[in-house]
């Protein structure tokens, strides 16, 4: 797949600079936009894993650059934020392979629950961060990523943003790396082990590495210049830097890359070289409040640009200085759950029994528009349970009764299971009832396999987790299992748990409609390899 | 070259993006600078889809600027008008009804039979149209694609 011209999304470029630069593990969690990095790199032929959360997948990255292995972790712009735990102690530590964390933002909010700005992180955990502007860069920053993180050892982000990931530009791939490192563990307690006595000295070393890694940006960083009239000058990155080439082809321009640590005096030179500066960024006023604190006289956009994605057009006017209010594009038709989603019957009868609904994220986040308005809170993955309980735990009796948490199944894993220990733990005096709506995948983000379908990644069998068996070890009093297209029976049960002053589970299952013929061919697909391996054993004995 | 800004819309499950795949890679293998950019996400659950793609020499953003689209291909009635903005005042508007209603044998090359229509006005040699359909679409798919993109065709040029 080398020499050759690629049109590419930026996912599928990083997918395929990840082989290429001999990526040995891919973990991670779907979100949109990053799902379709790891699907790539399955399909590439590389080795990539659903986790069940992006905690636990940045976990196993961590233990495998450890282990001497280039390794890829991906994740959606929230899910950094399950991730931050290990992201920040990370960054103390030494590493041997290569780890790139993907963060994926989604300005504009496109497919999420919020448009946080995940540049944040990379100076509250002092990580190195490489923003491409298109598919290309994605493609070199992956590659440089890896260079970086190993030659410094220390776990780098590489921020994308829905744009970037989705958005097909042309790349030129170079050729694979013929020999990736071999992985294998050599111990090195004070650089892994990050007790007080080894995480002080770890500090100072990571001040160390950030010092020295400004002083390779300042001079061979992956930064574009873009000479031009000197009366406006650009300081732009990801991708805001072609909207604004667009806006104002006549203006200097420099694109930064690696934009934590910054550039400073590069910046500062290119300033001083121009009449006006003008920084462009999407989201946070992040860069512009860097300059700014290092003394760089930088305008920056008027605050109702924070909000929502820039483009060309709206580029223009922060180059204009323009806050008119803006065109209010016209309302596309909402997207609505699909007919026949096995989520609709639960929403019906959640609806009609009054219920105050706990919700979570997932295709059936779609139950709170019409014809259902049958939730009524969703925070972030895992909510559902803890603010049920909460909720509970202060109303009056008459409607704490009524309150129900509803989770899909992916989410019950990601983020579920902590939840319905605090349910067994903590019980509010009217119990509690919980819904997991067991539609045998990741349906949001497409169809991915999780711990509770018994598929991996590429859809091959392997361990299944069963809810109403993990319920029950729990100790969580009633644990049921029924047919979500069976309305009546449900319904029956939901005003029956209601009553009681007990904890319960409900687990609504069957099949997303358009994940159904899916599954049906893998189980065909699985259950036919099984009885080849049957038969072969049979052989042998 | 002065970039050519095509949208595409439609709603979620009436193959948009599929339609934007083929042309993106039919002037991709033109030997254009193509770029093809769309929100993904929630367009499986059947709402608004809409997608953009752009080429020329050098293409920089890939979104189209409201107001700066060449061609607006629509796939669905409702659809016009939410996307019209996005079309330049002298632009081309190539609607669901541009496809008589019983011209095609499965109403779901629509998409494919409306690129039939656009490549008149666009230009990209046919072989790249061709070798992007056979790239993006089953096998099983081809003949009766070819077939649509051929009624499209015809039906744009007997209309011009
Ligand atoms: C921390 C975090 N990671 C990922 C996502 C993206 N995301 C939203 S809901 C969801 C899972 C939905 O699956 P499931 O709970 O099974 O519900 P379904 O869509 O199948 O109804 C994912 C991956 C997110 N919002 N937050
Ligand atoms: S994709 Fe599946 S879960 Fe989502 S709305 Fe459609 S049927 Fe329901």
């Amino acid at each position: 797949m080398t020499g050759e011209r690629l049109l590419l999304s930026g996912d599928d470029a990083v997918a395929l600079a990840a082989l290429h630069a001999g990526v040995r593990l891919g973990t991670g969690y779907p979100g949109t936009p990053s799902t379709e990095i790891l699907e790539t790199f399955d399909q590439l032929g590389g080795h990539a894993q659903w986790s069940p959360n992006e905690k636990v997948a940045l976990e196993v990255g961590l233990g495998s650059a450890f282990a001497g292995a280039r390794t890829i972790v991906t994740m959606k712009h929230v899910g950094l934020n399950v991730a931050a735990d290990p992201l920040f102690t990370a960054a103390y530590t030494d590493l041997v392979g290569g780890l790139i964390v993907v963060s994926a933002d989604d300005p504009g909010m496109a497919s999420s629950q919020n448009e946080q700005d995940n540049r944040h992180y990379a100076r509250a955990a002092a990580l190195p961060m490489l923003e491409p502007t298109d598919s290309q860069q994605a493609y070199d920053f992956t590659w440089l990523g890896f260079e970086i993180s190993e030659r410094w050892k220390i776990p780098v982000i590489l921020r994308l943003t829905t744009r970037v990931c989705h958005a097909k530009t042309v790349v030129r791939p170079r050729p694979a790396l013929q020999t990736p490192p071999e992985p294998g563990f050599r111990r090195d307690v004070p650089a892994r082990v990050m007790i007080p006595a080894y995480a002080k000295p770890a500090h100072l070393r990571l001040r160390q590495k950030l010092a020295e890694i400004t002083a390779w940006n300042e001079t061979e960083g992956p930064h574009q210049l873009t000479a031009g009239d000197a009366r406006l000058g650009i300081v732009a990155t990801g991708i805001a830097a072609v909207h604004a080439r667009e806006a104002a082809p006549e203006a200097s321009q420099l694109t930064v890359g690696l934009t934590y640590p910054l550039p400073l005096e590069r910046i500062r030179a290119f300033a001083e070289g121009v009449e006006r500066l003008v920084v462009i960024e999407e989201g946070d006023p992040v860069l512009v409040e860097s300059l700014r604190a290092a003394g760089i006289p930088a305008e920056g956009k008027p605050e109702m640009y924070r909000f929502g994605e820039l483009n060309v057009a709206r580029v223009r006017r922060i180059l204009a200085s323009d806050t008119s209010p803006e065109a209010v594009p016209p309302k596309g038709k909402p997207p609505e759950l699909c007919q026949g989603c096995s989520h609709r019957g639960v929403f019906e009868t959640l609806r009609d029994l009054n219920c105050i609904v706990s919700g979570d994220i997932g295709c059936y986040t779609l139950g709170v528009l019409p014809p259902f308005s049958a939730m009524d809170t969703c925070v972030c993955m895992g909510a559902s349970i803890g603010v049920g309980l909460g909720m509970r735990h202060v109303l009056p009796e008459e409607q704490a009764r009524r309150v129900v948490s509803v989770i899909g199944d992916s989410t019950f894993v990601h983020s579920g299971i902590t939840g319905l220990a605090e349910m067994v733990y903590n019980p509010p005096p009217t119990g509690h009832v919980v819904l997991i709506l067991d539609n045998g995948t990741t349906a949001m983000t497409g169809q991915q396999e999780h711990p509770g379908t018994g598929r991996l990644l590429d859809h091959s069998p392997t361990g299944k987790i069963s809810f109403e068996a993990l319920a029950e070890s729990m100790g969580v009093q009633n644990v049921h299992v029924v047919d979500s297209q069976k309305i009546e029976t449900l319904r029956e049960l939901v005003i029956d748990l209601l009553a009681r002053n007990e904890t319960s589970l409900v687990v609504t299952r069957q099949p997303c409609v358009l994940a159904a013929p899916k599954i049906r061919f893998y189980e065909k697909a699985n259950a036919e390899q099984r009885a080849t391996e049957t038969c072969a054993a049979d052989v042998v004995d | 070259m002065k970039v050519k800004n095509i949208v595409i819309a439609g709603l979620g499950g009436q193959g948009v993006l599929k339609a934007s795949d083929i042309l993106a890679d039919a002037a991709f293998r033109a030997g254009f600078d193509v770029k093809k950019s769309e929100l993904h996400g929630m367009s499986q659950r059947g709402g608004s889809v809409s997608s953009d793609v752009r080429y020329g020499e050098c293409v920089l953003s890939p979104m189209v600027p409201p107001g700066e689209a060449d061609v607006l291909v629509v796939l669905e009635p409702t659809q016009v008008e939410i996307n019209r903005p996005t079309l330049r005042a002298d632009g081309i508007l190539i609607g669901p009804d541009a496809i008589a209603p019983d011209a095609l044998k499965n109403k779901k090359s629509l998409n494919v039979a409306l690129l039939g229509a656009i490549s008149t006005v666009l230009d990209i040699p046919d072989e790249h149209w061709m070798a992007a359909m056979h790239a993006n679409l089953a096998e099983k798919l081809h003949a009766l694609n070819e077939q649509a993109f051929e009624i499209g065709r015809d039906a744009a040029r007997a209309r011009s």
